[in-house]
């Protein structure tokens, strides 16, 4: 019974974590804990991907929580893949933390509340109610509030906890209002009997608004992203992977539950809304990203850009749905839910190879890294199977959630709607244009914190990484690689996934002449990665023997040529903010107001020019900081009843209860 | 019904939106006069080649006007006022023009919204050129609203004006077309010498010949 | 199945082999227009093999990665080029990648091309680097616009049933078509760094984008690096021949003769298509660097205004 094994899995990782509590006043736990985790992990995930292959579904029901009404747990095919995911993330950050987690000076106030955010993450998937996921969806946020406020002594840490903490409870309240609506009148709080009276209309409209502002705050849609970038840096570089590769999946689990599940048949606009908050949040988080200079804000902003193309991919097979185009709709979803599955992968992988970077040198800012390449190899290795996938270059996984998402545009068939007529060609321009960028922006990375030489001292004298955490980097970059190479099987195992959603499934990949991926047809579209893989292999082969046969073998080093004008310093090679100048100069100056100015002092005088770029962040302008300010008048204006005389207290209550008293005389 | 004649009028109006395009990515002036002599040597095929499929003759004089004063009289006559009054030879634009070309997309995709849906039970074709002609008139009101220069705005007028013709003369059996045709171009020709007293009076302080005889420059 | 494979080894090596042959018109057609003698046409052979026997020379630091990057390079370039239908359609390969795999093969060729540009830790380099992929960040979204509208109206991503259906009589002429073979030149001249958007012929730190990147190669490096430009040129000009002028193109199972006039008929193509390039090259000067984004994002719009009409007009 895997639902069961898993709800044992749960309960090791409490008890780990009131033992990690223990017994981390004496001596330091980390590697027993993390040890524990990683086992109780992977048998986690074994169980769900076993659940998953053989379609099983369980439900239970445990007299734990609210009186009369206990605590329902139910595991379907989607919540065995959103499992699979959730545990194997959890695995990779236990393993990576056993050697990363000897850089940190205070293992006790990180190894509990690890142990409790993997615990109420499997348990969000896991609930069949709306108390039990409400409950796991808090205990959530506030171990990864935790965590993010692990090195408090930094007031940016601080900040970031501050808004995290402010923008989760918004989103709880959402979610909580969503679920009310779904009980209706009736108060029946557990997923089957919300499936059995499913709300109509003006009511179905707003849960669905309500479940994307919830779900949607979590995952990081834009206009609702504003506490990523600055939680997910703050929080240790594993806590950081599990809080981008996996919670924003539990978050896109939790929207998909509710409005494809628990919802009834969906409405048109429903899906012109995803594709535009998708789309906006793809460009917007790519731009935003490729003008920070932090490695793990870039990759916290990146995430925004991958999440908007998972919601791209819903809010199409959301349309196709509603306008009963089935094909359509079915290679959407399992577009989308394929990218989920490569975004936890390749996002972790270059998490954890930033946090091997934080490791060796120190440093998170890009412009003090250089030439890391030579320093730490393998991690560079890694982290360029990493980049490569994330920009959605062959033969790796990422150009194929990318290509199957294309497809399904492509195939959007005669759509009546004027709305979606205009919207979907928009929204494939946009997603191209973030792919490409994408690409930009990982160059940018790359290029700058592991190519050209070390710009400060303490990326010339790293270390590489240890044994164990390099284990994990390449695990995972294998992942990437093979998931690319041969994706007919991750197809296939979506196929249930899509079949209990809408009722049918993409055709059988394995079956599939040289394990090509044909989506519709073959004379259509056809993909065949094990094949490009050989032939780049070949080619390459062909390139090198023909080179060693014709060519002269002889190799010299010197000091690089630089057209002639050799300059041995350092700071002369490009920067971040250079490198993304150019772009910055297109797309920033009406997106983002960006200004460059120079001051050159007099001659004579000796100190330096500088050149300053202002750069303002459009969303927090027009939505936070008004709000905010709003907020600090009305706080003012009220701390005024913190004063008053008891006279006036009485009159208060006395008012209230007057106006009470009114309305119900008068209520219909 | 959608044979060859139809595909090629249909391509024609096509071309005269892209021609709009560039329009409105020029940003030297000289180019910005080129370009629109090839937008009227556009419409003038477009109108000669309904004029043969409509069976019209009379859509031959209206080709033969928008060949001779749109194509040839007017871009030399502002050329030469280019020249002869010293006009800042760059375009200059309220927005960038990147931003500019994708308010135009959308003014494109506006058009073919209101068009498609107001004419339901026409042949499609017609309805996607008179989608079209709409798009170049929407798109000659842009260039007007977002250009500083006196001659740029002309030129967006002038094209907005093409729009108009390329509809008019699209759909069948439209009556006065030729006078229409003629009227627009009077008009033009007023405002153009209308603008450029203006300027003459802003550069020399006044429009009496007998005072400008003064700054001729073979004069002592 | 061995007459497949023999066909697309002789497509493969056509590839290979004709490729210096058009860049050396190019530059001959370059200096008749502006009546020079210009360098002969088997030039480009010569210094490929002239670079072939000449040392390397590598910079002290210089990674695995920039030893590496030529041969990717010229890999995937190869590939890229192998699968579009140059005489025959249907050919074994052409199932493996559609014209969107063929698209992210050249980006991932760009993407380690841009990487060796900052390998080496120069400024050059660097600029190279940045601008190419500011360009890039345009040119790729206009492609898939092109390939979007193509794709709509033919039914398909893959090339060679793309080739077909434009082969058909049910075609027409159609504004979608027109628009997108003007964006696909554009992006064509984007893409292989030639005038206006960049010059290929100089190595003035105002004018390099591809130039750029490869400034710390030379010898067999620097040959492989050319002889993948070289191909890349090819490519997008057997694109445009492939889409908008298919004629001549031979289904699989047609006969040897009739693959031999393929052949001739798609080298005199090409060699149109480049005194047409060398035409256009010399009566333009290079833009400004940041004009570029805004002629590469015209041809970005018109892809979009394309597929836009396809949509609205689909179901009416």
């Amino acid at each position: 019974m895997p639902l069961a094994f898993l709800l044992w899995c749960v309960l090791a990782f409490l008890v780990t974590a009131v033992a990690a509590i223990v017994t981390g006043q004496r001596w330091n736990a980390t590697t027993p804990v993390y040890c524990i985790t990683a086992l109780i992990s992977l048998l986690g995930c074994a169980g769900a991907v076993t659940a998953l292959l053989t379609h099983q579904s369980a439900a239970l029901q445990l007299p734990l929580g609210l009186p009369g009404i206990g605590a329902n747990f139910r595991m379907d095919v989607l919540s065995a893949l959103f499992l699979a995911i959730v545990n194997l993330g959890g695995a990779g950050a236990s393993i990576f933390g056993l050697g990363y987690g000897r850089h940190e000076a205070f293992p006790g106030r990180i190894l509990p509340f690890f142990c409790v955010f993997l615990a109420a993450m499997n348990l969000v998937v896991l609930s069949d109610d709306a108390f039990t996921f409400l409950l796991s969806w808090e205990l959530m946020s506030l171990a990864s509030w935790a965590l993010v406020l692990a090195h408090h002594g930094e007031p940016e840490n601080v900040h970031a906890g501050f808004v995290y903490i402010l923008m989760a409870s918004f989103g709880t309240f959402a979610l909580l209002l969503a679920f009310g609506l779904l009980a209706g009148p009736g108060g029946q709080y557990s997923f089957e009997a919300i499936r059995l009276h499913q709300p109509m209309g003006m009511v179905a409209g707003l849960v669905f608004l309500l479940a994307l502002v919830g779900a949607g705050s979590k995952a990081g849609l834009v206009p609702l992203h504003v506490w990523l970038p600055l939680a997910h840096p703050a929080a240790p570089s594993h806590v950081s992977a599990l809080m981008s590769g996996i919670m924003t999946k539990v978050a896109i689990y939790a929207f998909i539950r509710i409005v494809l599940d628990l919802l009834g048949p969906p409405v048109w606009w429903w899906g012109m809304v995803l594709l535009a908050a998708g789309g906006a949040s793809a460009l917007m988080g790519v731009l935003y990203g490729l003008f920070q200079t932090d490695i793990k804000r870039v990759l916290a902003y990146s995430t925004i850009e991958n999440i908007g193309i998972i919601f791209i991919g819903l809010g199409l097979a959301l349309s196709f749905r509603a306008d009963h185009f089935e094909e359509a709709a079915i290679l959407a979803l399992t577009a989308a839910l394929f990218h989920v599955i490569n975004h936890s992968l390749f996002k972790s992988l270059l998490f954890f190879c930033s946090g091997a970077v934080l490791g060796a040198t120190h440093e998170r800012n890009l412009e003090r890294l250089g030439g890391l390449i030579h320093r730490m190899p393998v991690t560079a290795l890694a982290c360029l199977a990493g980049c490569l996938a994330i920009s959605g270059l062959p033969p790796f996984n990422g150009f194929v959630s990318e290509w199957l998402t294309f497809q399904a545009i492509l195939l959007s068939p005669e759509l009546p709607q004027w709305g979606l007529k205009l919207g979907v060609p928009a929204v494939g321009a946009l997603l191209a244009l973030s792919v490409a960028l994408a690409g930009a922006c990982f160059v940018r990375l790359f290029g700058i914190a592991f190519l050209g030489r070390a710009r400060a001292p303490v990326a010339a004298n790293a270390l590489e990484t240890d044994k164990i955490s390099l284990s994990v980097l390449l695990v995972f970059a294998g992942f990437c690689l093979v998931i690319g190479v041969v994706p007919g099987f991750v197809i296939d195992a979506l196929g249930p996934v899509s079949q209990s959603l809408f009722h049918g499934q993409m055709p059988i990949q394995s079956a599939q002449p040289w394990l090509s991926l044909v989506p519709i047809s073959a004379a259509r579209s056809s993909y065949n990665g094990l094949t490009l893989l050989l032939m780049i292999a070949v080619a390459l082969g062909l390139a090198f023997v023909a080179i060693r046969i014709a060519a002269s073998r002889s190799t010299r080093r010197a000091p690089a040529w630089d057209c002639g004008f050799p300059n041995a310093g350092t700071l002369t090679q490009y920067t971040a903010g250079s490198f993304s100048q150019p772009i910055r100069r297109v797309f920033g100056t009406v997106l983002f107001r960006a200004r460059e100015s120079i001051e050159v002092p007099p001659p004579g005088d000796s100190r330096p020019a500088r050149m300053t770029v202002r750069l303002q962040d459009v969303v927090w302008d027009v939505c936070y900081a008004p709000l905010s300010g709003a907020v600090t008048y009305l706080a003012d204006r009220l701390n005024v009843l913190q004063f008053l005389t008891i006279r006036r207290y009485l009159s208060l209550v006395f008012a209230t209860l007057v106006v009470l008293l009114l309305v119900v005389a008068t209520w219909q | 019904m959608h044979g060859f004649a139809f595909d090629v009028a249909h391509l024609l109006a096509g071309s005269l939106v892209l021609v709009s395009f560039m329009l409105l990515y020029q940003d030297r002036l000289y180019a910005l006069l080129n370009v629109f002599a090839l937008h009227a040597v556009v419409l003038s095929l477009s109108v000669a080649w309904q004029a043969h499929i409509q069976d019209a003759p009379h859509l031959y004089i209206t080709a033969v006007i928008a060949i001779g004063f749109k194509a040839i009289i007017i871009p030399v006559a502002l050329h030469r006022m280019i020249v002869l009054l010293g006009i800042h030879r760059e375009v200059e634009t309220t927005a960038s023009i990147g931003l500019t070309m994708l308010i135009g997309l959308g003014l494109v995709g506006l058009s073919m919204a209101v068009m498609l849906r107001i004419t339901p039970h026409a042949d499609l074709v017609a309805r996607e050129d008179l989608a079209f002609a709409l798009s170049v008139l929407l798109l000659g009101l842009l260039i007007m609203v977002t250009r500083r220069n006196a001659v740029s705005q002309i030129i967006g007028f002038m094209s907005l004006e093409n729009g108009l013709v390329l509809a008019a003369t699209g759909a069948r059996g439209m009556p006065l077309v030729v006078e229409i045709s003629v009227a627009f171009s009077v008009l033009i020709a007023f405002i153009v010498i209308g603008v450029f007293l203006f300027r003459i009076r802003e550069r020399f302080d006044t429009v009496d010949i007998a005072a400008m005889d003064q700054f001729r420059g073979d004069r002592q | 199945m061995m007459r497949d494979f023999t066909l697309q080894t002789i497509a493969m090596l056509a590839v290979l082999l004709l490729a210096p042959l058009l860049t050396g018109v190019v530059r001959k057609a370059k200096a008749r227009l502006l009546r020079r003698i210009g360098p002969p046409l088997i030039q480009p052979y010569r210094d490929l093999w002239r670079l072939l026997q000449k040392e390397v020379v590598l910079a002290d630091n210089a990674s695995w990665l920039f030893r590496a990057t030529p041969y990717l390079v010229f890999a995937t370039t190869w590939l890229a080029a192998t699968l579009v239908p140059t005489f025959a359609t249907g050919l074994p390969f052409n199932w493996a990648a559609d014209l969107i795999g063929i698209v992210a093969l050249l980006a991932l060729g760009r993407f380690f091309l841009a990487l060796a540009g900052m390998d080496v830790g120069t400024s050059f380099g660097g600029i190279g680097s940045s601008r190419e992929m500011m360009i890039a960040s345009l040119a790729e979204p206009a492609m898939m616009m092109i390939i979007f509208s193509l794709a709509l109206l033919a039914g398909s991503t893959q090339l060679s049933v793309m080739a077909q259906y434009l082969l058909s009589p049910n075609v027409g002429l159609r504004v979608t078509l027109g628009l997108s073979l003007i964006a696909l030149m554009v992006v064509g001249i984007a893409e292989n760094a030639r005038i206006p958007v960049d010059n290929p012929a100089t190595h003035l730190e105002l004018t390099m984008v591809h130039e750029a990147m490869l400034l710390e190669y030379s010898g067999r490096h620097l040959a492989l690096l050319e002889l993948a430009s070289f191909i890349k040129l090819l490519l997008y000009l057997s694109l445009i021949a492939c889409l908008f002028v298919p004629w001549g193109l031979v289904p699989a199972n047609g006969s040897w003769p009739a693959f031999g006039l393929g052949l001739l008929l798609y080298a005199a193509k090409m060699i149109v298509g480049v005194c047409i390039l060398a035409g256009f090259e010399t009566a333009i000067a290079k833009m400004r660097v940041f004009r570029v984004p805004t002629f590469v994002g015209a041809a970005l719009m018109l892809g979009l205004l394309g597929a836009l009409l396809l949509f609205v007009s689909r179901g009416l």
